[in-house]
């Protein structure tokens, strides 16, 4: 398959363009793989990606029931960042940010980062001394961060509302510039073509019924295309992680609950950052077609539903024109749902379960797509050693036995902390 | 937004209430006499189900009673509502 190049593009088209090949492969089920991923979003195309680069595997398939990059991936607000204040948690994000910077190199695919920065608004002294110590925490772990005052705010996003007669005036905030966005689907996309260029057999329309063990662990997948035999499986299925885990009969710290996002019209550039509001919770960026891109709080109770409830609508964009008055005329244009696993203490799990050649990357809150790429590597590591990775190490299954949460938030040892 | 019948209120929006989480398990009783096991069980593992769900919700804006609920947490269908305090699991 050839590489996306300019060369490429000027070749193609002397052709009309009529000679370009599928991205990847829609090849059958094999009867056993070496390593099998449940799930065909961008952790799981990630994971299969890095387990053939990093590590060596040529006999790997990745399994979806649907069609990549058609769950959370495709659902999110594409924001990344790694802003994070404990060092589990920041050395792990910006491993990820790392991995963002050189991304569309890597994979030989656009995946249009942008690192236009991400400002989180401060509206207290005592909020922004919350977001001094986290900016410092940051700094220490190496991750780049500013604390911005209100002036600094007005120059940086001269679109908000910083006046003192706002609903909740802004008194400063703390800024990641090496922060963005990233064309979600394209990371699916790009992921599941440099996977399947390395051999990786992409599976779609498969859903997976069951899991057989035996004495030594994992034995195989019953499946909708039947069964394959298998040895190390990973879980890549955040929001039915549940379901797939008691196949095994192993239960997780996971609630599944909905977050919606939504879109305005499309306008004019007028917004080149991220901002996410600390009054309330909103976080909003402008698409490369010019819709706002917005989302909030969960929903606030179990479901399955890949739908939502207005007031949660109603809420952000309440916040949305607190912050930009001017966006008050602005119409939604369109609304949606998506199931997010969220763990008890609000970080993710990333490890081994006590099912030998089973293992486990779910419970990504509402966080997952900026991890993607640091995922995916460190998920490959522990299914080819069997081992977490450094940078895993503290994201796995075992702390909520061990007590060793991670409360990222600093709410306290409380276990519903979403 | 769905409706849950308030045994006490009558059906109101589900926007009156506050979440209880997963109605399953109760906090050990003895805590003393309880192991690690019963306290990971009931503090953190869910069975997460994708279909029936017994869950408690708060009338906050109601008759501030806890009611158990049963829905169906993929339709949002809400087949049964009573207070807590009739007991039974």
């Amino acid at each position: 398959m050839s590489s996306y190049s300019l060369a490429n593009l000027f070749r193609h088209g002397l052709g009309g363009h009529k000679g370009w090949k599928p991205a990847w492969r829609d090849p059958e089920p094999k009867a056993e793989y070496d390593a099998i991923i449940v799930g065909g979003g961008g952790h799981g195309l990630a994971s299969a990606y890095y387990l053939a680069k990093n590590h060596g595997f040529t006999n790997i398939a990745v399994l979806e029931k649907g069609w990549i990059g058609g769950g959370n991936t495709g659902r999110n607000t594409t924001i990344v960042r790694s802003n994070y204040l404990l060092d589990a948690n920041a050395k792990f994000y910006e491993h990820g940010m790392k991995l963002w910077e050189g991304l569309s190199q890597d994979l030989n695919f656009n995946v249009m980062f942008s690192q236009r920065g991400v400002l989180n608004l401060a509206h207290s002294k005592g909020q922004l001394e919350t977001f001094r110590r986290r900016g410092n925490a940051m700094r220490l772990n190496g991750v780049d961060a500013e604390l911005l005052n209100r002036d600094d705010v007005a120059a940086f996003c001269p679109e908000l509302d910083i006046s003192k007669t706002a609903r909740f005036p802004v008194e400063g905030g703390l800024l990641q510039r090496r922060g963005g966005t990233a064309r979600h689907d394209a990371v699916a996309w790009g992921y599941a073509r440099a996977a399947d260029r390395r051999g990786v057999d992409i599976i779609q329309n498969c859903e997976v019924t069951g899991i057989r063990r035996d004495q030594r662990g994992v034995a195989g997948l019953e499946t909708s295309r039947g069964y394959i035999a298998c040895r190390r499986v990973g879980l890549a299925v955040a929001g039915h992680s549940s379901q797939l885990a008691a196949m095994a009969d192993v239960r997780l710290p996971i609630e599944s609950h909905v977050l919606q996002a939504m879109v305005s019209e499309p306008v004019k550039p007028c917004l080149d950052t991220v901002i996410t509001f600390g009054a309330a919770h909103l976080y909003v960026s402008q698409s490369d077609k010019g819709e706002l891109v917005m989302g909030g709080d969960i929903d606030g109770y179990n479901s399955y539903a890949q739908r939502g409830n207005l007031a949660i609508i109603e809420h952000v964009a309440a916040c949305l024109v607190a912050l930009f008055p001017q966006f008050s005329r602005l119409r939604i244009l369109r609304t949606w749902g998506g199931i997010m696993d969220m763990t008890m203490d609000g970080s993710p799990i990333i490890g081994t379960t006590p099912v030998p050649g089973l293992f486990l990357n779910g419970g990504w809150c509402y966080g997952g797509f900026k991890a993607t790429p640091a995922s995916g590597w460190v998920f490959a590591h522990t299914m080819a050693t069997g081992q977490p990775h450094a940078l895993n190490a503290d994201l796995n299954l075992d702390r909520f036995h061990t007590g060793r949460v991670l409360d990222e938030r600093g709410a306290g040892p409380y276990p519903w902390l979403h | 937004m769905f409706l849950i019948p308030c045994p006490h209120c009558g059906p109101r929006a589900e926007s009156e209430f506050s979440y209880g989480g997963d109605a399953k398990g109760s906090r050990p009783a003895v805590p003393e006499e309880s192991n690690d096991e019963t306290w990971i069980e009931y503090l953190y593992l869910r069975d997460n189900p994708k279909g029936g769900h017994e869950e408690l919700w708060q009338h906050v804006h109601g008759c501030r009673r806890w009611l158990r609920v049963s829905r169906d947490v993929v339709s949002h269908a809400v087949n049964g509502c009573r207070d807590v305090a009739e007991g039974g699991s």
